[in-house]
Order: structure tokens, then sequence, then C-alpha cells
């Protein structure tokens, strides 16, 4: 797959006369992780939305796969079908085809392989994220953005899933927005710390070994607490 | 339980009012009398009755269908929707009453009109409620197929319709409960047939207490349309609307 790199020139976003951000230059680096990390309220899900071309007046870059905090599966349609979902409103027949094999195999990876055939309220909420997840990367697009993904989970299935999405997602341009500092650290090959009213986009962070990177590590925990520094004097 | 205990109590006091009181049978039939006449003309009712069931199901199907399909169209195109909403809103404020005896004059005395009667009175609830979930899709659903590059026709059935389908079956529960006002408006006005048929008849002739065995019947059946549509919504459409913001 080719690695895609994403850039923003210039971006303005706003909502009437409330301006989210202004002249915004940003780019994220092909077939890598980049985590927006910043407090409730700032902007993320905006520019999340402006990327993906949901805003009023967008149109996004390219052809790219959106996963939301909710799951948002479909209730009246099994896992198996929900993974599809791309496939079957996009109508063609052929292609559905050709993905039904990778559904398969990728709600095996998410550990759902036995549960094709259930609807998704009968799953746990840790399950139907990782359903959600597997949609997501059943889409096969060389760009994949997430917001908050796994901020509706109890903290050991979030850990779990930071996992998994890290292993499935290696080699595509990810931008993950989240207000967990822990999570940022542990996911993003580069983090950058959204803050201010219009928000302004701090220096490229770059944790040390590869992700997902293990929670206790003291370098990790270091650098939480300097960014947790952050975000509190950027208020 | 508490409701049989109830409905046992009120036909108890009734029957006793009509004894103390001494009310003709012609004005005020006590219950006993209303079960013998329900035993000895049996074979009369229940043939009314099946006629009377024809009409509601038969008005029930069309009028779920009809509306339906229109509410469909509406939330597809926004053309049919500016010309023929404000009139199906304007035709609601006709009362259904004024209809009937026009329904009989074009459609003839037998079951059509009854049928065409019964469609008109639930088709409002029907679009009003599925076009109304058709409007409220989740947003979350509508971005992410916009992020999918769904055709606007896959979003309509795949996902704005199933999601519009509790709405729906509110809207088919009200059609249930409503339809049998329309068949028996339909029977009052000009009939040869039917439940509501047998009662102007019988009030006619003083015979109130089969004109009471009719209407015991009528509610039956309206109980019984009700709770037969309840059960097939509940069964065809299991999910709840969507899940919250």
């Amino acid at each position: 797959m080719p690695a895609l790199s994403l850039s923003v020139r210039g971006a303005r976003i706003a909502f009437g006369d409330r301006v989210v951000t202004n002249d915004l230059t940003l780019d994220f680096p092909g077939g890598r992780t980049t985590c927006l990390l910043g407090r409730s309220g700032v902007g993320k899900t905006s520019l999340l939305r402006w990327l993906a071309g949901l805003l009023p007046g967008t149109e996004r870059a390219q052809p790219l796969a959106y996963m939301a905090q909710r799951d948002l599966l479909l209730p009246w349609l099994s896992i198996r079908d929900n993974v599809l979902l791309g496939y079957r409103l996009r109508g063609d027949a052929a292609a559905l085809g050709a993905a039904e094999p990778r559904a398969r195999h990728l709600l095996s990876e998410v550990g759902l392989g036995h549960r094709l055939g259930d609807r998704p309220e009968m799953l746990s909420a840790g399950m139907r994220q990782r359903a959600a997840l597997a949609r997501t990367l059943c889409e096969d697009r060389p760009v994949v953005l997430m917001d908050e993904p796994f901020a509706h989970l109890d903290a050991v299935t979030r850990l779990e899933l930071q996992d998994l999405a890290a292993r499935l997602l290696a080699g595509r341009t990810v931008v993950l927005v989240t207000h967990d500092p822990l999570e940022a650290l542990r996911l993003g090959h580069q983090v950058r710390v959204l803050s201010g009213t219009p928000f302004r986009v701090g220096p490229a962070i770059e944790p040390p070994g590869p992700v997902p990177r293990d929670p206790s590590d003291p370098v990790l925990l270091g650098l939480q607490g300097r960014l947790i520094a952050d975000l509190r004097s950027a208020a | 339980m508490r409701p049989l205990i109830t409905a046992i109590g009120l036909l108890l006091a009734w029957e006793l009012l009509a004894w103390a009181a001494g009310v003709p049978v012609y004005i005020l039939p006590p219950p006993s009398r209303v079960a013998v006449v329900l035993v000895e003309r049996f074979d009369l009712l229940l043939e009314q009755a099946a006629w009377t069931a024809t009409e509601m199901i038969l008005g029930l199907v069309l009028g779920l269908i009809l509306g339906a399909a229109l509410a469909v169209v509406f939330a597809a195109s926004a053309g049919w929707r500016r010309w023929a909403l404000p009139l199906v809103i304007v035709s609601q404020a006709i009362p259904v009453i004024a209809i009937a005896p026009l329904l009989v004059l074009w459609l003839g005395y037998g079951m059509a009109s009854k049928v065409a009667m019964a469609a008109l009175v639930i088709f409002f609830p029907v679009v009003s409620t599925l076009y109304d979930g058709l409007r409220r899709t989740d947003s979350g659903w509508l971005d992410l197929a916009h992020t999918m590059d769904a055709r606007p026709r896959a979003v309509l059935l795949q996902i704005r319709l199933p999601a519009a389908l509790p709405a729906f079956a509110s809207g088919a529960r009200i059609a249930a409960a409503v339809a049998p006002i329309g068949a028996v408006i339909g029977e009052w006005v000009g009939a040869s047939a039917g439940l509501g048929y047998l009662m102007t008849q019988s009030l006619a002739r003083g015979q109130a207490p089969l004109a009471f065995a009719a209407l015991f019947l009528l509610s039956l059946l309206g109980l019984a349309l009700y709770h037969v549509t309840d059960w097939a919504a509940r069964r065809l459409v299991p999910w709840q609307s969507p899940q919250g913001e």
C-alpha cells in the first residue's frame, strides 16, 4: 500500500463567528500514526471532520476510512454485514463478493471470528468497538481518521484495543484524535498538542521505540507528565 | 388479573343497574340478555364479523402500503415533498365522516368503499410517522456513509429506511387502532353487510341486545387487530430507535 502523506495548507475552520482555527498548516507523515492531543472542546473533532470532508462546504482530499467514538454499528445487520457496510453502500456486487473473505479474516484478527452472524446488541461495548475497527480496516483505505475511538471503554479493554489497533493499522497514514496523553504516547509515531482559541498545533513530539509502547515505560511516563503540564498551561 | 376483575365488576354493576332501575331492554339491555343473544345468533354475528374483519385488514394493509410508499417518496424527492406534502396535510382537515357518503357513491355499497375508508383514516398517521423517522436518521450513520462514498439511494434503503422502521411500527400501531373506525363509519353510511350494518339495522328494529352483541364483537376485533399488529411490529423490528448521542 502506498504510504500517502496528508497535508493541510492555510486551512480555516469556523462555525459562524466562532473561529476554531485559522491559517492552519500541518503535515501528517505517510505510513505513520499522528496523534492529536487536546482538551475537550479545543477543536480536535472539528479538524478531523474537516479532513474527512464532513463539514459543510468541505471536500476531503482523498479516500479515507473514518472511525468515530461511537461504534455506529447498524443494529439490524450482522457483525459481518456491518464490517462490509462500505461495499454494500457503494452497491458494487463484485467488490462486495471479493471483500467477504477479507471481512472474515479481519473479524478473526480482532477476536470476533466466531461471532460473524451475531447482531451488535449481543456484543459487549469492547467487542462492538473491535467490530468497528474491523469495519474501518475492511475499507482498506491508505488514510484512516480516528476520533477518540477508545474513549468509551474501560481501562483494560482500552489498552487491549490500542495494541490491536497499532498492529492492524501499521503502514497506514493514521490521524488519531484523543484527550488521553497516555493513549497518544502509546500509539503515535508523532504526538502534537492542540491548544488555544483558535487552536494552534504544537511541535511534533516523537517518543522513542516502536508502537504500541509499553504503558509502564518510565520514558513514556515522563513524557506523559510533560504533556499534561503542556495541556494545563495551554488553557 | 386486575383488568378481568374490573371488567366483571363493571358488568355486575351494569346488570344490577338495568334490573334495579327498570330500564327497558330496547334502551339498555342487561349483559345477561346480550350474552344470550350472542349465543343464539352466533352464526349471523360470526358471518358479519368476518365481513367487517376483512374490511379492516384490507384497509389496514392498503393504508400501510400507500402511506409507506408516499413517505419514502417524500424522503427521496424534495420536489414531490414540496408539491404533495401540503396536499396530504390539507386532506386531513376534511372530516372523514364527510367523505364517507362520497366513497359509497363512487365505490358502491360493497366492501370497496369500506376498505377505502379504513385506508383513508390510517393513511396520515402512517405517512407522518414514517416520514418523521426517515428525517431523523442518526447523523453519525450518515457521516459514516458519506466517508464510505455511499450512493444516496443505498443510504435511503439500507440506512434511513431500516432506521425509521421503529417509527413506522408506532404508526402501524396507531393505524391498527383507528382502522376499525374507518370500516364501521363506512358501514353506517351505506352497506349491505358487516357488524356496523348489523348495529344500525337491529337498533332500528328495537333489537338492542343484538346491537350490543355486535358492538361487543367489534371491540374484540379492534383489540385483536391492535395486538396482532403490535406483535408483528415487535417481531419484525426488534431494534429500537438509533443509539443516543
